[in-house]
């Protein structure tokens, strides 16, 4: 009796302390990384648990392809989890691991930070890159929806949804309000799709009216491309349409000095949130175990953060800025020659050394 | 090369088209049709009328350079000017006038035209009335200009008659909205073939094609697959194949690998806007639109900057690099290599930069010192 009001008690304090995380370790170097990243957690301590699963595509009789049913109760049960790299087959067989997940888990928006880190010398890192990439993430191009009309000629449906674009558009205001951002701006090629763009401005609109603190504007698409490589510095937060953010993600990741530094999360119904490395698989990197882990782990103190363990998260960031910052330790993909482990290792020694 | 071909291809068509486009015809001050001469040797002495659209926005006051440049130098091209800015939006006259212009000339300089209220893009409509389906921006580094990287030079070849710019769209039920991207065989054999032949043609070593085919596996696996087959037929240039997304995060990390691109509509535009960006903004890159019977140049990244309007503050350069490229395809080889070059000079000049480059020099400054550079060079 009293034991088990006593754990009652207890019991927000213990499942705080203890979260459980489902982890997808992916393709290629993502094992390999996904190792590097609980190896990093444990030497800070980091009050967590991992559930591995496996994933891989099955295709269904009606044509669908899914994922085992294991990994799917995990993130339901667990609400969180982190993910490596997968791989996709172009051009034919399954439709992407990807997106499947992405449809699985109902993520609807994917957010991409982009900041410069110090360290790494890029030619746009004197002006210090610092924008959020909050992009729609099941429907616009990446619909799935194409047929061949008559041979020699395919349509590809794009669909934009009110609702999916209030969605992401409400989510980008709370990430700039949660984070102290000032101003959102909705990149659109609206003078060309009127129609479908112009709904997901509508809603963006709509949804800025609610927040007047936020600075709201709109951009086109390819001034925005033009313009963040002229000076990068003057964008913060921007809200997009799948398509565009996929382009317009792995560019501001280039800024930064590419994918493997750029963390991402995805947020989903019911409270479920994805991080993962995005990334592909370096399948090259394998054999000599060079991947470089930053991006994962980046994407694991976004999640950390996410569950509110901030002390650790920047405890890890610091041994990992150091770590970038004095360039012994760093792996191919930014100029050094280190391995994973080495790279690994020497991070986990600052962790140690500074607690 | 082309020119050859199309030029007495275009005296036929050119009179189909003004008798069933339109009643409306613009005034010709060298008699349209008769202008055109099957003998190669006396082109370079007959005035070429070239159709001039100055645009929206700085429009007018880029196109003057030119025409003030080309006074200068006397080249024998004489514009046929046609405002679109002066028409309402509604008629469509002066549009119609435009097209008629443009086919009978064959050849073209054209400013931006603005975003307009009716239902669909006026330039756009441009395109699809006079299927210039490729469109080239030439991206290069200028020493002059302070820039990210250096040592660029790439070709961005778009597909510019469909794709996601096919302009179908509907409501299905409130609150969704379906809007059709469509890539058929037959254009994107069309712009593949044309990528190949202008990689040939400028003695470049390499294609790649730009494409989102592992999510649009049906439409752009199509374009990827017409791209690898034309590929075959031309060993002696190399192909490869780039997704869009990663293209994007290449360029800013190291641009100098890229040779001649083609892709789709959409990509065509993100890719040669962020290209531009890398050398120095809308303000300097030319590009050219190619029909199979027509050439329009105009500049590279399409702003028209309606907030500088009227200030002649704006940079000359993209649209003097492209009438520098329109002097080439007329033939005119020498006059269009002067320019590009007394370009160049006026570029690396400390003094002499337009708001945009970070200096305070005007339109009608920049445009003297280019002809300073032009006397120079002829001197």
């Amino acid at each position: 009796m009293l034991l088990s009001r006593v754990s009652k008690l207890l019991s927000p304090v213990l499942s705080r302390s203890n979260h459980t995380i489902t982890l997808f370790p992916g393709d290629g170097i993502g094992p390999q990384i996904s190792e590097s990243v609980k190896e990093i957690f444990s030497a800070a301590e980091v009050p967590v648990e991992w559930e591995e699963h496996e994933v891989y595509p099955i295709l269904e009789k009606n044509g669908k392809t899914r994922i085992p049913q294991p990994a799917i109760d995990s993130i339901f049960k667990n609400k969180i989890g982190l993910k490596g790299p997968m791989r996709t087959a172009i051009g034919k067989g399954h439709v992407s691991l990807n997106l499947t997940i992405r449809r699985t888990f109902g993520l609807y928006a994917n957010v991409r930070p982009a900041k410069t880190v110090p360290g790494v010398s890029t030619p746009y890192s004197a002006e210090g890159v610092d924008c959020i990439i909050v992009r729609e993430n099941t429907e616009g191009e990446y619909s799935g929806i194409e047929h061949t009309v008559v041979p020699g000629v395919v349509q590809s449906v794009k669909l934009i949804t009110r609702e999916a674009s209030r969605n992401v558009a409400e989510y980008a205001f709370k990430y700039a309000v949660d984070n102290g951002r000032s101003n959102v701006v909705a990149l659109h090629k609206a003078n060309i799709m009127r129609m479908s763009d112009g709904l997901f401005l509508e809603e963006c609109r709509n949804v800025a009216e609610n927040y007047p603190q936020i600075k709201y504007r709109e951009m086109y698409l390819d001034s925005a491309c033009l313009k963040i490589v002229k000076d990068p510095s003057q964008f913060d937060v921007m809200v997009m349409p799948n398509l565009y953010g996929d382009i317009f993600s792995d560019l501001t990741a280039g800024l930064i000095g590419g994918l493997g530094l750029a963390p991402s999360g995805n947020m989903g119904k019911e409270g479920i949130a994805i991080y993962e490395a995005v990334h592909g698989t370096a399948d090259d990197l394998t054999a000599t175990n060079k991947g470089n882990p930053t991006a994962l782990l980046m994407s694991g103190l976004m999640m950390l953060r996410h569950l509110e363990l901030k002390s650790h998260a920047d405890k890890i960031e610091k041994a990992v800025l150091e770590t970038l910052k004095e360039r012994k330790f760093v792996t191919g993909d930014i100029g050094g020659t280190a391995t994973n482990p080495q790279y690994t290792a020497e991070i986990c020694r600052k962790i140690r050394a500074s607690s | 090369m082309l020119r050859s071909i199309v030029r007495p291809l275009k005296t036929i068509t050119g009179c189909k088209a003004a008798s069933t486009t339109s009643s409306i015809q613009p005034g010709t001050k060298y008699g349209g049709k008769t202008t055109v001469t099957l003998i190669p040797e006396l082109w370079k002495r007959k005035t070429e009328v070239c159709t001039l659209i100055p645009g929206d926005g700085v429009g007018p006051e880029i196109c003057e350079s030119v025409t003030t440049i080309f006074k200068e130098m006397a080249v024998p091209v004489e514009f046929e000017t046609i405002d679109l800015t002066k028409h309402t939006l509604k008629d469509e006259g002066a549009f119609n006038m435009a097209i008629t212009s443009l086919k009978r000339n064959g050849v073209g300089l054209k400013g931006v035209i603005n975003r307009s209220a009716d239902f669909r893009h006026h330039n756009v409509e441009f395109r699809g009335n006079l299927d210039t389906y490729a469109n080239v921006v030439r991206c290069m580094s200028f020493d002059g200009i302070k820039t990210h990287h250096t040592g660029i030079d790439l070709i961005a070849i778009r597909e510019n008659t469909e794709g996601e710019y096919s302009c179908l769209e509907h409501e299905s039920v409130p609150g969704v909205v379906e809007c059709f991207k469509v890539i058929t065989r037959e254009k994107s054999l069309r712009i593949a073939k044309f990528a190949f032949d202008y990689a040939l043609e400028h003695k470049r070593r390499k294609v790649t094609c730009i494409h989102k085919a592992n999510i649009m596996k049906l439409s752009d696996g199509l374009f990827k697959q017409c791209c690898k087959e034309v590929s075959e037929l031309y060993p002696t240039i190399d192909y490869d194949e780039q997704i869009v997304d990663n293209t994007c995060q290449q360029l800013v990390i190291n641009p100098q690998q890229f040779d001649v691109m083609v892709m789709p509509n959409l990509y065509g535009n993100l890719v040669s806007n962020l290209a531009a960006g890398l050398v120095g903004g809308a303000g300097v890159v030319p590009s050219k639109s190619y029909g199979s019977e027509i050439a329009v140049f105009e500049p590279g990244a399409r702003h028209t900057w309606m907030e500088m309007k009227g200030m002649y503050v704006a940079n000359p350069v993209a649209m003097v690099l492209s009438s520098a490229f329109m002097l080439k395809h007329l033939t005119l080889h020498d006059a269009g290599d002067k320019l590009i070059q007394a370009v160049k000079l006026v570029l690396n000049k400390e003094s002499c930069k337009t708001r945009d480059l970070g200096g305070n020099a005007t339109t009608r400054e920049m445009t003297r010192a280019i002809m300073e550079e032009l006397n120079h060079l002829y001197a």
